[in-house]
């Protein structure tokens, strides 16, 4: 999913100009860089890659409410390495980042979180599962033999929100590109990617109005690589849909100035990756929406000929903004046409 | 008409361009005084906010630790992970061969919104700062003082930064203070996450503190800037009362004008008006000159001060005096304000004037005994508070108001007591003359009360605070060789060479004594803790105020700890307490000794002890005991044979000196204030005198007439002036005394943190009266040499007016 792979390069110069500095994460030069052929190895994989440049744990969940509404939540840890190393203490030169969104029909909720490596503040560890930051947690509860993410419990608190869910997955992980090797661009970035999207999630948030006990399910996403972006590239538009079918979908395409790269993975209802290159997925802005000053599409039509996809995704909350340190738009969509069913949308590079 | 009125008005000033300078100048003197105090005051606040503003801790609560001690960062993780949003700083002293310096550790990451640092929100490669070997920001003199030193990360200009402050990461900051895995305080975001546990459960040793709107520097200067205000508002308040009789002459030399402006049909309201917007344009020009000379005064003192500051408090102060707004505004309002009070009695009773009343200018009437009784009754009145005051008051303020309430009383009793005693010469008196010379001496007192209250009050700040200064003097000098009792200092610049420097003085030296220090908070604030060798040296000398007999015993043993009066008085310790150390270990207190010039607590305990609990503490500090003859050999030895830096060594007389030369600039203000009190109190006699001397003519000539001289009359008129002067200063003596010792015992107790002994000084009372002679003598030469060479036609003519 090269969208977020572009998210954290860029957040990292932008979040280091809003703190002040200029240049964090860039120029450190003997990261190790994804090659193809290397096969994931669980649970070693869950945990972090301190040799890559950049690495996250991005969890986004489509929840009804016992009230009947719909609403969603985001989950990301993003890990930033300034060296490709760890070290004891306030020396190492990991650096944390979390953000949480929650998303209802009204109102977008946004917290975010920045830390240091190396004194316990922030980290993830691969066995038992758990990635944390501050209050923030995901932490691995899965039964004895089970994959570690296969069940979580997930939580995070904001000024004024919080959740605590518990999610479990119902399927297998499902690994992008040549078995988790997803090439980025033409000119040939790359990163290690896999998923798990199959998680049936109970839980509850707390809205400033009181509790709400909610169901649903949830997506999560892997990914670490080492490499930058191209200077012409300027956004992007990433999709994870769940139809319900119990199919689903991981689509993006890339902006730049001469035109857009898309590419993605159709994920069967068991679990089986059928990723699909360059030109096949169409995505075409059908409305946009006055978001944060600018204008943004908040409604997309999506077609898959392959797939026989002809959809239309359309915003929960038009003004789903994270107004972090390097702010997108990321929030929960509905599904109508070919297929029904919900998902997430996020878009970047929108000035 | 009016303008007629207008031009008649001002052509007053025209014929008396003496009494209009002496308006504009008293105005301007008190004006310039008054906002060269503050114009030095507004400097410093400025950069004291500057201090305060650093991580915006005048804003942000924080946590601290209740033990006053570092903690460790695991409960900073342990509160972030319970949803706290707060953000570590460590800071201390690094010092290294000699250069010192304050470190800021800060975690860029997770600093409250707002919070960073001006150079460091305004950019920079945080990468850079975060890792190894770091990078610092500090002011542009600080990056300049610390040009070479060893051990600190590459530093970067940043002109925001407080003087005397490097910041750095925190852990960078940890390594440079031997604080690994240590915090000073976390700093708590404004807007805190839900749910979070609460803190009593988390940190249990850590409490919440309310914003500091001020540092802890314009705490501890508080006083100091007090002080100043204090001297600048009575040089104002002096300065006043030449306005008082200069504006109070000219009405009076001017009623026949009014009379006649009157009688020709000017309505009153337009009179008072014209008269009103006069004083105010004269009090706007005098009042720009003030400021103009203010400022040239606040740029004269303000070296002194900022080396005041940073010597007595660390407090770091700009070379340079920049024009705010708060302070010449302030200077210009009070220079009307002050016009406007001087004026105003003389406006009022103009209102009041029948037409028709005789136009002749009475000298000032006699005040009735009704209201000397008043007046008695107020300075009573404001004794009780002084007394008062004394005894229950608290702290600087206390120390001020029985100060304050003191010299008014003192003021305000006076003329009441200069009448009396005139009263008691004059029936004591024998011959027409004689009595004659005590009566029109008491008839001529309401005029002079106001000048000479202000010279009381001149002469009474110049006893109180010389007598503070010269006690001061004295304590000190004798503290400094209790203190530095050892011949010779030197300091190694490395560990490796003070072990070699220990091994090679070893035998050519009586005895070497470490001066090994830590710093750390000590009782919630940062302190010096020193260990001693048990030596002589420190047992026959070191000033000891109070302790138990076996206290150098106690310290050897590492048993027990003495503190400065400072750190005694200020948490209010007793002997037998248990004292807790950067790091926590507990020491007794069994001793208490004198520590002058230092703003901070300091705690020593035995160098044994102090290794043991800090075995990284420097060691490369020296004092050598030799006999005195064979320090010069010493010293080339040393630079020759050693090869140590000139630099690296001090000995005994040179500390002093530059001691004592400390000691010399902190009083240097004050000392420029008191001269410039006692020349606007000599102005302000010098203007009455020059008033009364045309009002009283009518008074004089009959007794000229009666065949008195008019060269014995000005004699008369110059020894009336001595006397009235002297007798001031007899009075001004005992309330300076009594100032004095509100200074020594109440105020700089509060203020600085130890009491000093009083010493009273004749000679220099004898040497004040006589400047005092001497400016009344001159104050009044100029009147009665003009009497003396009066045409006698002008006498003459007292009788011949229709009045």
């Amino acid at each position: 999913m090269n969208v977020r792979l572009i998210l954290v390069l860029m957040v990292w110069p932008f979040a280091a100009i809003a703190q002040g500095f200029a240049g964090l994460g860039q120029g450190a030069e003997g990261f190790a860089t994804p090659r193809p052929g290397v096969a994931l190895e669980f649970p070693a994989d869950h945990g972090a890659h301190p040799s890559y440049r950049i690495e996250w744990w991005y969890l986004t969940a489509n929840l009804k409410g016992e009230d009947g509404r719909s609403y969603g939540v985001q989950w990301t840890l993003f890990r930033s390495a300034l060296a490709p190393e760890t070290r004891e203490g306030w020396a190492d030169p990991q650096i944390w980042m979390g953000h949480a969104g929650l998303t209802t029909p009204e109102r977008h909720f946004v917290a975010e979180r920045l830390a240091r490596g190396g004194i316990g503040q922030a980290g993830v560890t691969a066995v038992p599962f758990g990635a944390w930051i501050d209050g923030w947690r995901m932490q691995g509860r899965a039964a004895e033999g089970r994959d570690e993410l296969s069940a979580l419990s997930l939580t995070a608190q904001g000024t004024d929100f919080a959740y605590d869910l518990d999610l479990t997955a119902e399927g297998p992980l499902v690994a992008h590109g040549q078995s988790g090797y997803s090439t980025k661009s033409e000119s040939g970035q790359a990163s290690y990617y896999y998923s798990q999207p199959f998680y049936r999630v109970a839980g509850t948030l707390d809205l400033p109005e009181g509790p709400i006990a909610v169901t649903g399910r949830a997506w999560l996403d892997r990914e670490w690589s080492s490499q930058p972006l191209d200077a012409e590239q300027k956004g992007w538009d990433w999709v994870s849909l769940h139809f319900e079918s119990g199919e689903k979908l991981m689509g993006f395409q890339l902006r730049s100035t001469d035109g857009a790269y898309t590419s993605g993975t159709w994920i069967g209802a068991d679990g089986r990756a059928e990723p699909f290159e360059d030109g096949v997925l169409t995505m075409t802005p059908l409305g946009r929406a006055r978001v944060a000053g600018r204008d943004l599409p908040v409604r997309w039509r999506l077609e898959l000929p392959a797939k026989g996809l002809d959809v239309e995704i359309d915003a929960l909350n038009a003004q789903s903004w994270m107004e972090t340190r390097f702010a997108y738009w990321e929030g929960p969509v509905r599904i109508t046409g070919s297929h029904r069913g919900e998902g997430y949308l996020e878009m970047t590079g929108y000035e | 008409m009016y303008r007629t009125a207008l031009s008649a008005l001002l052509s007053h000033w025209r014929r008396h361009p003496m009494q209009l300078g002496s308006l504009l100048l008293g105005l301007a003197l008190a004006t310039a005084l008054w906002s060269g105090v503050q114009a030095i005051n507004a400097e410093a606040r400025a950069s004291y906010d500057r201090a305060a503003g650093v991580l915006a801790q005048d804003r942000l609560e924080q946590l601290v630790p209740t033990d006053g001690q570092r903690f460790s960062q695991e409960v900073y993780v342990a509160l972030r992970r319970a949803g706290w949003d707060i953000s570590p700083v460590l800071e201390g002293r690094w010092s290294r061969a000699g250069r010192s310096v304050r470190i800021l550790g800060i975690e860029p990451l997770s600093l409250p919104a707002g919070a960073a640092p001006q150079p460091v929100a305004a950019g920079g490669d945080m990468a850079a700062f975060l890792s190894q070997p770091g990078q610092g920001f500090a002011a542009p003199q600080t990056v300049a003082a610390l040009d070479g030193a060893d051990g600190l990360p590459p530093l970067t200009a940043a002109p925001d930064m407080v003087p005397g402050m490097v910041l750095v990461d925190i852990g960078i900051a940890q390594g440079l203070l031997r604080a690994e895995g240590e915090v000073s305080r976390l700093l708590v975001a404004p807007a805190q996450p839900v749910g979070r546990t609460p803190l009593g459960e988390v940190a249990p040793g850590l409490s919440l503190r309310a914003p500091q709107a001020e540092a802890d520097v314009a705490n501890l200067t508080g006083s100091f800037h007090l002080n100043l205000t204090a001297f600048g508002f009575l040089s104002f308040a002096v300065g006043l009362f030449i306005v008082h009789s200069a504006i109070g002459l000219a009405f009076e030399q001017r009623r026949p004008m009014f009379r006649t402006l009157r009688a020709l049909g000017l309505p009153l309201g337009a009179l008072v008006a014209i008269l009103a917007a006069e004083v105010l344009i004269l009090a706007l020009a005098a009042g720009l000159v003030g400021i103009g000379l203010g400022y040239g005064i606040a740029a004269a003192l303000l070296p002194d001060v900022a080396a005041t500051l940073r010597g007595l408090y660390g407090a770091a102060l700009p070379g340079s005096l920049s024009l705010r707004p708060e302070w010449w505004l302030g200077g210009l309002g009070i220079a009307m304000l002050g016009a406007g009070v001087a004026a105003a009695q003389s406006l009022w009773r103009l209102w009041h004037l029948p037409l028709l009343a005789p136009a002749q200018p009475r000298a000032w009437a006699r005040a009735s005994a009704r209201a000397l009784a008043r007046q008695g009754a107020l300075a009573g009145g404001l004794a009780v508070v002084a007394v008062l005051a004394g005894l229950f008051g608290q702290g600087v303020a206390g120390g001020f108001v029985l100060l304050g309430a003191l010299l008014l009383s003192a003021a305000l009793a006076l003329p009441g007591v200069l009448a009396l005693i005139l009263g008691a010469a004059e029936r004591a008196s024998r011959g027409a003359l004689a009595q004659w010379f005590w009566a029109d001496t008491r008839q001529q007192l309401p005029g002079l009360s106001l000048a000479l209250m202000a010279l009381l009050l001149a002469l009474a700040a110049n006893v109180g605070v010389g007598t503070m200064v010269a006690s001061f003097r004295l304590t000190f000098t004798g503290w400094l060789d209790q203190r530095l009792s050892s011949e010779f200092y030197v300091t190694a610049r490395n560990e490796a060479e003070a072990g070699r420097l220990h091994d090679w003085l070893e035998p050519r030296s009586d005895a070497l004594l470490p001066i090994w220090k830590i710093e750390g908070p000590v009782r919630g604030r940062t302190a010096e803790v020193y260990g001693v060798a048990d030596h002589p040296t420190y047992s026959e000398n070191w000033p000891i105020l109070t302790g138990t007999p076996d206290l150098w015993q106690s310290l050897a043993r590492g048993e027990g700890a003495i503190v400065n009066e400072q750190l005694w008085r200020r948490e209010g310790l007793r002997l037998g307490d248990s004292l807790t150390l950067p790091g926590g270990a507990e020491r007794a207190l069994v001793g208490v000794y004198s520590d002058y010039g230092n703003p901070r607590g300091q705690v020593i305990i035995g160098v044994e002890d102090l290794t043991a609990l800090y075995p990284e503490v420097e060691r490369l500090r020296y004092a050598i005991r030799i006999d005195p003859e064979k320090v010069p050999d010493l010293r080339r030895a040393l630079v020759d044979e050693f090869g140590l830096p000139a630099d690296n060594m001090i000995d005994q007389a040179s500390v002093k000196r530059f001691s004592l030369q400390v000691f010399e600039r902190t009083f240097a203000v004050t000392a420029a204030l008191n001269v410039l009190t006692m020349g606007v109190a000599g102005f302000a006699m010098f203007t009455s005198l020059l008033t009364l001397a045309t009002m009283r003519l009518p008074q004089l000539a009959p007794v000229w007439a009666l065949g008195l001289t008019r060269g014995r009359l000005a004699r008369l008129e110059l020894v009336r002036a001595l006397l009235l002067a002297a007798l001031t200063m007899v009075l001004a003596l005992p309330v300076g005394l009594v100032l004095a010792w509100a200074l020594l015992s109440v105020v700089n107790v509060a203020a600085f943190g130890w009491r000093l002994p009083m010493h009273v000084f004749p000679a220099d009372w004898l040497w004040l009266g006589a400047l005092a002679l001497a400016a009344a003598g001159l104050a009044a030469a100029w009147p009665a040499l003009r009497l003396a060479r009066m045409p006698p036609l002008r006498l003459l003519k007292v009788f011949a007016d229709e009045r």
